[in-house]
């Protein structure tokens, strides 16, 4: 098997298991390439990509575009604050406009959940979900598990939990379903309130005290208050959160074993982990950052091997 | 399908000796050579002769490579089937050295224009050689011909050249495929 069951990566939840075996073989190539003196493979040297971030964006932006430019893919960037999408262009005429310049794949970040299948049935061109409002962010769940793997050997029985604002999360969705299709198990730790009242049909636990969670878990996975997504009020103060769902040094030394912590960044210091926490030697937040750029390789040379000249 | 043998196990065992003994008068103490075997089935030619050569003429501190072409070959999205990658491993400077490429079989010498790119990323080399279990005359799309060869073959394109190694598929022996 060397080849993606899909054209298009629009979420975790169309991949089966092979797909991302294939994604991860394919990541340990890229990561030794990326490591080399010269960074640069020419596989995709005929392959434009346009990337379309209708929300903000960093990490992800710069990661995609290194990514897209370590392979020697042609790229165009686009966003919505600069853009026609203000004088009242429709979704599909931005990106229709975008593929008449002959363009062969797009990444795109919107905030509507189910962008990215959408356009994927109405464009022709491959679409790489960037992340569709709270619904999925399929490429950072992938570095999360390939992280997982590098660090503990394998995903398979691991014991993950994922602890913060859950409900607004598209990071948190796309893990559980990663996690799961490769024999993890998963449960959620947060603020009742932050906490989706479907999530145990997905085979997840629920835990709402942080120290029982840490302690049955081998990897934590913590999560950014999303304040930008809230209209409501979901827990009393900032101060009273970090109290019960912050992750210090002084609590992690009180468990009987050292568990991996992770962060797919902006890292809030102080509020979901202490610097001291983010800065430690079992915190694998910056190998996060590195091989998101290698998963983003192998994601976009599978998927441009799809296209036939 | 049929196949025909056309080196045994004897023949392999003088022809790979031969092979180590030509790079041994060219680059005799191998103090600025690095061996690169080309993945996947060059690899296993290159643990060969490295091995004769540390072995049986006690040359020390040979230094051995694995290269992947994959991502530099030129049918990319052009073939049936997608290309797999396999793993590069050379943990040595190149920069300055004398590069032996080892495949096992040299076709149209399109994996070998695609390794002189895909050796650049580790750096400049002095010169760069080519050594191939086979020669395929007569099919070369491309100007490349080896410096070290051990045998050389006049088949037809839809002939197929197989080398068995003992380690992989349980014994040394060379094929020639009609498919």
């Amino acid at each position: 098997m060397s080849e993606l069951s899909v054209d298009h990566l629009l979420g975790i939840k169309y991949l089966n298991t092979a797909d991302i075996n294939l994604i991860f073989e394919t990541a340990d190539q890229f990561k030794e390439v990326i490591n080399r003196p010269i960074k640069k493979v020419p596989s995709l040297r005929d392959i434009t990509i346009a990337n379309l971030f209708f929300e903000n964006s960093t990490r992800t932006r710069l990661s995609f575009e290194l990514a897209e430019k370590r392979l020697s893919a042609d790229v165009i960037n686009f966003s919505a604050a600069s853009s026609s999408v203000k004088k009242g262009e429709t979704l599909i005429d931005t990106v229709n406009n975008i593929l008449a310049m002959k363009v062969d794949v797009v990444v795109m970040r919107h905030p509507n959940p189910g962008a990215g299948v959408f356009l994927s049935k109405h464009v022709n061109a491959s679409i790489v979900n960037a992340g569709d409002g709270a619904h999925e962010h399929p490429t950072q769940a992938l570095l999360d598990s390939y992280s997982i793997r590098e660090r503990l050997g394998e995903v398979a029985g691991k014991k993950v939990v994922i602890v913060g604002d859950i409900l607004h999360s598209r990071v948190a969705l796309s893990n559980i379903f990663a996690l799961k299709k490769q024999g993890a198990e998963v449960k959620v730790c947060g603020p009742k309130t932050l906490i989706p009242k479907y999530i145990e049909s997905l085979g997840v636990g629920v835990e709402t005290d942080l120290k029982k969670a840490l302690q049955w878990c081998d990897v934590a996975n913590m999560l950014r208050v999303q304040n930008e997504r809230m209209e409501i009020s979901y827990f009393p103060t900032t101060r009273e959160y970090t109290q019960q769902y912050g992750v210090n040094k002084k609590l992690l030394d009180s468990l009987d074993k050292e568990i991996v912590i992770m962060h797919p960044g902006p890292i809030n210091r102080g509020v979901e982990i202490t610097s001291d926490v983010a800065d430690a030697e079992q915190a694998i937040i910056l190998d996060q950052v590195e091989n998101g750029v290698a998963i983003r390789m192998a994601v976009l040379y599978l998927l441009a091997s799809k296209i036939k000249q | 399908m049929s196949q025909k043998l056309l080196l045994s196990a004897k023949e392999v065992h003088i022809i790979l000796h031969r092979l180590a003994c030509q790079l041994i008068e060219n680059h005799t103490h191998f103090k600025d050579t690095v061996l690169v075997g080309i993945q996947p089935r060059g690899t296993y030619l290159a643990d060969r002769i490295t091995q004769i050569l540390k072995d049986d003429y006690k040359v020390k501190d040979i230094q051995l490579g694995y290269l992947d072409i994959t991502f530099y070959r030129d049918d990319f999205r052009r073939g049936e089937k997608p290309l797999a990658a396999n793993s590069t491993q050379i943990n040595c400077v190149i920069e300055d050295k004398r590069v032996v490429f080892i495949d096992d079989v040299l076709y149209t010498g399109r994996s070998i224009r695609a390794a002189l790119t895909a050796i650049q990323s580790f750096g400049r080399p002095t010169s760069v050689e080519l050594l191939t279990l086979i020669d395929r005359r007569f099919s070369r799309h491309l100007p490349i011909q080896p410096n070290y060869r051990g045998r050389q073959v006049d088949a037809i394109n839809k002939e197929q050249v197989k080398v068995h190694w003992k380690e992989n598929e349980g014994e040394d022996a060379i094929y020639l495929i009609n498919n």
